[in-house]
């Protein structure tokens, strides 16, 4: 540890504590207070006048605001459970093939594209057109192609066009589970799972009760981390549907409330809903951060 | 005779991965070749009829490329992007270094706390910092302005790549600077002779992952660019073609695969860096 002088140690560790002071501890104390104010586009003055409880009730009762925290809920039951279970999957099964690197690579593209790139790749996919003339989306040509009538597949509300926008996050992110599902599973020591296959184990009895509780910690994190991504998701609706036909999330809702309708009230009360949202997850996380930290 | 008994026992394995590989490669693909297709036969049949004769010439051209690079401004985005997430990657690195040595081997009162902090800001959501900014912004006149958003990229990045860099020098042997403070070395001069160096590793997969999540971002661009088309980076300017143009894939197409170029670049020739970063990031919220 270096001791040096107080002026010194603020020169190295000063410019980023103002910053992060400044956008990230201040706008959130002060979009707390603003969740108890009225509309218009000012933090405070005496345009803004105080409203209680008025933007949190609204909050849980209004019907789009209910959809959207549904939709989160889906979002955070479908896209948690495929982006980890299918990356646990990946990483399992690549480890036995000689091709495993090129397949890493094709399954992690999408996870260094953007979702405004993605949410038009599959936008294609999904592209409708009635049944009377050739589709070019390649979804409904398969649709067809088995005899099927073309499906709008990002209007058909409530649960098909949810599921095909929270697809395109699957596929974004599925990458990212199983880079880091990949290392941990690389960690755990041939033998042992040697051992479980002389003892008689078959495969499936080796992955459930050797490898799987291994990796439960790792998958703990992955998943954690997937759910406060998700919480927060806003590009692929943003870009796709725009929150219509029933898709509405919470972060969408809250930018419209902010540019659209210019309710800086409601949209603050929205922007603490998802903050409320992801902390206790957010406590996992820093818990499992600090006993890292005890434990050098 | 065993290879192939070998083979048919491992089909299902094989099998299971080809049909990710194919799941996750056809949409890139379909966009790719419809891109260079033109908007007569987009419009007239899929993409995947050029099959049959794929390689044959005159059903591919850069038409749509030039079209949405001139026509709608693609060319001028790309060049925003580039001024938006080069400068704010750098800023953000550079500053993140400084407070990851400040915490990883000055010793303050309240080091540990303060350090506890910066990395728990990291899941605050955005969304709970755009409204009190926003009239500051406005004030100050940053709003609409390149400096405005290196600022707010490099404060958002900030607690992740403080994180990152300061696990990494926490690791460095304490010996190294006991030589160099005998040497009489100040710390600032150890900071910069000797540990930015052997810092380089983990910094550049902490500038390529800053760089990649700027390069990507619409949200913060949407709200302090307020999209302003002489600004707007390419995610913007893709996100209102799709609003208003939402038919005309020939555009589309381009102007998806002219953003993606450069992250598919940086990705597959700094791969190594990359998944470094997401290993050592994989706490972040």
């Amino acid at each position: 540890m270096l001791h040096t002088g107080r002026w010194r140690t603020w020169l190295f560790v000063g410019p980023a504590l103002l910053l992060i002071a400044f956008f990230l501890v201040y706008p959130t104390i002060m979009t707390i207070a603003r969740s108890f104010f009225g509309r218009g586009t000012t933090l405070f003055g005496p345009s803004v006048e105080f409203v209680g409880v008025k933007n949190w009730t609204y909050v849980f009762t209004n019907k789009v605001m209910l959809t959207a925290l549904r939709n989160n809920a889906l979002w955070a039951a479908l896209f948690t459970a495929c982006t980890v279970g299918f990356g646990l999957t990946l990483a399992v099964l690549l480890d036995r093939v000689k091709y495993e690197k090129i397949a890493k690579s094709i399954i992690f593209i999408p996870a260094a594209i953007s979702m405004v790139g993605a949410s038009v790749i599959w936008k294609f996919v999904y592209a409708y057109r009635p049944a009377h003339i050739d589709q070019i989306g390649i979804l409904n040509a398969l649709v067809v192609a088995f005899g099927g009538q073309p499906v709008g597949w990002l209007i058909e509300r409530p649960w098909i066009n949810n599921v095909c926008l929270i697809v395109v996050g699957i596929w974004m992110w599925t990458g990212f589970c199983m880079v880091i599902l990949s290392a941990a599973y690389k960690n755990i020591p041939k033998q042992l799972l040697e051992a479980a296959r002389i003892d008689g184990a078959n495969e499936w009895r080796v992955f459930r009760n050797v490898i799987l509780p291994l990796l439960a910690p790792t998958a703990a994190v992955v998943a954690t981390t997937m759910v406060v991504q998700v919480l927060k998701i806003f590009d692929i609706v943003y870009v796709m549907t725009n929150g219509n036909f029933s898709t509405e999330v919470i972060a969408n809702r809250m930018y419209k409330e902010m540019f659209n309708f210019f309710n800086y009230g409601r949209a603050s009360a929205i922007a603490v809903v998802l903050l409320i949202l992801i902390t206790p997850f957010m406590i996992f996380n820093i818990r499992r951060f600090a006993r890292q930290e005890g434990a050098r | 005779m065993m290879t192939a008994r070998r083979l048919i026992a491992r089909s299902p394995l094989h099998l299971t991965i080809l049909l990710f590989a194919v799941i996750w490669l056809i949409p890139t693909l379909g966009l790719l070749i419809t891109s260079f297709r033109d908007p007569a036969n987009i419009a007239g049949s899929g993409w995947w009829t050029v099959f049959p004769k794929l390689f044959s010439g005159g059903q591919y051209s850069l038409e749509n490329y030039v079209g949405v690079l001139r026509g709608e401004g693609l060319a001028r985005s790309f060049l925003n992007s580039l001024t938006i997430s080069i400068p704010a990657t750098a800023i953000s690195t550079f500053i993140a270094s400084f407070a990851a040595f400040g915490f990883a081997w000055m010793y303050f009162g309240g080091r540990k706390i303060l350090f506890m902090l910066v990395v728990g800001l990291m899941v605050i959501p955005l969304q709970m910092t755009f409204i009190p900014i926003l009239p500051i912004y406005s004030k100050l006149k940053l709003a609409g302005t390149f400096p405005g958003i290196w600022l707010a990229h490099t404060a958002y990045g900030l607690p992740l790549t403080t994180y990152l860099v300061h696990n990494f020098m926490a690791g460095i042997p304490k010996d190294l600077f006991d030589s160099a403070s005998i040497d009489g070395a100040s710390p600032f001069m150890t900071f910069w002779r000797i540990v930015i160096p052997i810092s380089v590793p983990a910094l550049a997969s902490v500038f390529i992952f800053q760089f990649l999540w700027i390069w990507n971002d619409l949200l913060v661009a949407l709200v302090y660019l307020s999209a302003k088309p002489n600004v707007a980076p390419v995610t913007v300017t893709i996100a209102n073609l799709v609003t208003n143009r939402g038919q005309d894939w020939e555009l589309l197409t381009a102007a998806a695969f002219v953003s993606m170029a450069l992250p598919l670049v940086v990705f597959f020739s700094l791969q190594r860096y990359f998944v470094r970063g997401i290993l050592a990031g994989s706490v972040k919220g």
